[in-house]
């Protein structure tokens, strides 16, 4: 697939070119690239919220061109889950509240227990003493796991990880990461990670690294 | 079905959770939704009490829609006899099935106070008389149906005429005696409320009760004495039935009498007399409101274009188009119901307060309720406030597109 954007002088800019990729239940691949190479876009094509502009993505063999937009955000929010670099909590809510938050989206029984559903997510990322807590009273490990807790709430297949410990210190980062790694592997979700970071890339099973728009496999791991 | 109710209980969620966070902003934007409120619940509940008030007064005097008032005079211009008159009036009301029918009629009795003998005006009525002209007791009550048979007739009198009498219980039954030739005992039944012209006692005795005591009593022979016939029927049967009591009655009086059969309550020419006003004042109200929506529009879209990176945020969870333009709209509505029951509640206060009271209903003994139309008036135009205030922040809450909007 790839994905082109109009520029001012109508030019056309080709953000991914050729992209070729599949992801399978319980894989972990890592993605890397410098800053303007098409990182973003690809993990926001991956989600739904974008679509390309040539080829087709399928999820689940079901071609999403074919989604209407109400289908792309109930699969969005069924299927996958986003985990951003700034966190992106919810402010003035609590962690809980914030955990809450995709369970309002639910429609069976996961939306009347959404209460109980979100605390045991809180507590199984260590956090079960801070339900009360609004972020700005977080730390920065603390406010990921949180948005850790709410991405993986709803029990996604895919979960979408863009810079997770961009905004962290070294140490925090690894335990995010393995703490990523573990509550993915405990339900069998693909795990895509974008990260600058060589040493969280190695952590993914598959590699690849985006030049110019185009994905090639990285075996290369500087560490 | 299951997936609606938790859109639905979801979006209220969602509103209500912004609606707690952001307090102080929605605090000061709703002021002025629930100043409108409560102007316009305050100008419809005051409209319609004194609208309310003009009416009862009115029924008092001249009769509900539709009262039938029957005159008629002989060839030479004179009163015709009673018992003509009576006799025709009582089958008319059978043949016409009417059930709300008296004869008024004046006359000056002599009463025996404590102090002394006062001469009395009393009118004379039949028992349905009470409630075709909104007739209401202090204390006691209003006639009943076998009054007219008893031995010592029934008064129904005024506070003057009763604080002379000491203001006795009325479960007492207490009596007063009205003079004449053979001094006849009467029963105080009931005690209306004086009119603020009245300065003198007054009475009202059942018209049957009278006849048979006339010829004992002293009475005002100068005073003249012209009964009025008066019936209480629908308004959409009081043209035929006009039509045939004239016949009737100027068929009964015989050569050369005429019959007058004609209308005089509020509603007698058909229109509605209070429309103008109600156009004023629904006028105003709305125009209060708007001005009211116009300032929390103007609040809702500043505060979405706030909130543009939240939204983008709840899109990457799942949250549909729709369903963000719901929750947007409950927002608002949410938080407009809150202010409308405040300023109902206001208005309330307002409206049900003395002084305002005291001004408005001026005169009238029988203040009606807070009308419940207005309160609900008042919260179903903040829900339609809310709606329309909602949708501009909602529409652009929807064209956010999430990638950008998550950035922002």
């Amino acid at each position: 697939m790839g994905r082109t954007v109009s520029r001012v002088d109508d030019r056309p800019l080709v953000i991914l070119n050729g992209v070729d990729l599949v992801v399978d239940v319980g894989d972990r691949l890592s993605i890397v690239g410098r800053s303007g190479s098409g990182k973003s876009t690809l993990l926001n094509l991956l989600g739904l919220l974008d679509s390309p502009t040539e080829g087709e993505i399928f999820f689940d063999d079901a071609p999403t061109r074919q989604f209407s937009a109400r289908q792309r955000d109930v699969t969005r929010g069924r299927d996958v889950g986003f985990i951003f670099q700034q966190f992106n909590l919810l402010q003035g809510r609590t962690a809980l509240e914030n955990v809450m938050t995709p369970l309002l989206y639910d429609t069976g029984s996961a939306f009347w227990r959404r209460r109980s559903i979100a605390t045991a997510m809180l507590e199984r990322v260590g956090l079960g003493h801070r339900l009360a807590s609004t972020p700005d009273r977080l730390s920065g490990g603390e406010q990921q796991r949180v948005a850790i807790a709410r991405a993986l709430v709803r029990g996604p297949r895919l979960i979408l990880a863009d810079e997770p410990t961009g905004a962290l210190d070294i140490e925090t980062g690894e335990s995010v990461m393995a703490l990523l790694d573990e509550i993915a592997t405990a339900s069998s979700a693909a795990l895509v990670t974008i990260t600058h970071d060589p040493a969280i890339a190695a952590l993914a099973t598959r590699r690849f690294r985006l030049e110019r728009g185009v994905l090639v496999p990285w075996a290369e791991v500087l560490l | 079905m299951k997936g609606l109710l938790t859109a639905f209980v979801g979006s209220v969620i969602e509103a209500w959770a912004e609606l707690r966070i952001h307090r102080t902003r929605v605090l000061l934007s709703l002021i002025g939704v629930a100043v409108a409120v409560c102007a316009l619940t305050s100008v419809v509940a005051l409209g319609n009490i004194a609208q309310q008030a003009t009416i009862e007064t009115s029924e008092r005097s001249s009769g509900r829609p539709a009262t039938l008032y029957v005159s008629a005079y002989t060839a030479d211009g004179s009163t015709p006899s009673a018992a003509v008159m009576d006799k025709t009036w009582n089958e008319a009301l059978v043949r016409y099935g009417v059930r709300y029918a008296s004869r008024v009629n004046q006359q000056q009795l002599s009463i025996q106070f404590i102090d002394g003998v006062s001469v009395v005006n009393a009118m004379l009525v039949d028992q349905p008389y009470g409630t075709m002209h909104r007739v209401t007791v202090s204390k006691g009550s209003w006639f009943g149906e076998a009054d007219a048979q008893r031995l010592a007739p029934a008064l129904i009198v005024n506070d003057i005429f009763y604080a002379r009498l000491g203001s006795p219980d009325l479960s007492t039954h207490p009596t007063v005696t009205l003079a004449g030739s053979k001094p006849v005992t009467a029963v105080l039944v009931g005690v209306t409320a004086s009119q603020s012209w009245e300065s003198q006692p007054s009475m009202m005795m059942l018209n049957d009760a009278y006849t048979q005591l006339a010829d004992k009593l002293t009475t005002d022979a100068s005073y003249p004495s012209y009964p009025s016939y008066e019936m209480w029927v629908p308004p959409a049967l009081s043209a035929d039935l006009t039509t045939r009591l004239t016949a009737d009655f100027s068929a009964s009086l015989g050569e050369g009498a005429t019959a007058q059969v004609n209308r005089q309550d509020y509603a007698a020419n058909g229109d509605d007399p209070f429309l103008p006003i109600k156009l004023v004042i629904s006028g105003v109200a709305v125009l209060v409101l708007l001005l009211g929506a116009l300032g929390l529009v103007n609040i809702s879209l500043v505060t979405v274009r706030q909130r543009i990176q939240e939204i983008g945020i709840r899109r990457s969870f799942g949250a549909t188009a729709r369903r963000v333009f719901f929750a947007v709209m409950m927002e608002s509505v949410v938080a407009t119901v809150a202010a409308g029951v405040a300023g109902v509640m206001l208005s309330i206060l307002i409206v049900k307060s003395p002084w305002v009271e005291g001004a408005i209903a001026q005169g009238v003994s029988d203040v009606p309720p807070f009308p419940v139309e207005a309160a609900v008036l008042g919260l179903a135009a903040a829900v339609v406030v809310g709606a329309i205030a909602g949708l501009l922040p909602a529409v652009v809450a929807v064209r956010v597109k999430v990638i950008d909007a998550i950035r922002y």
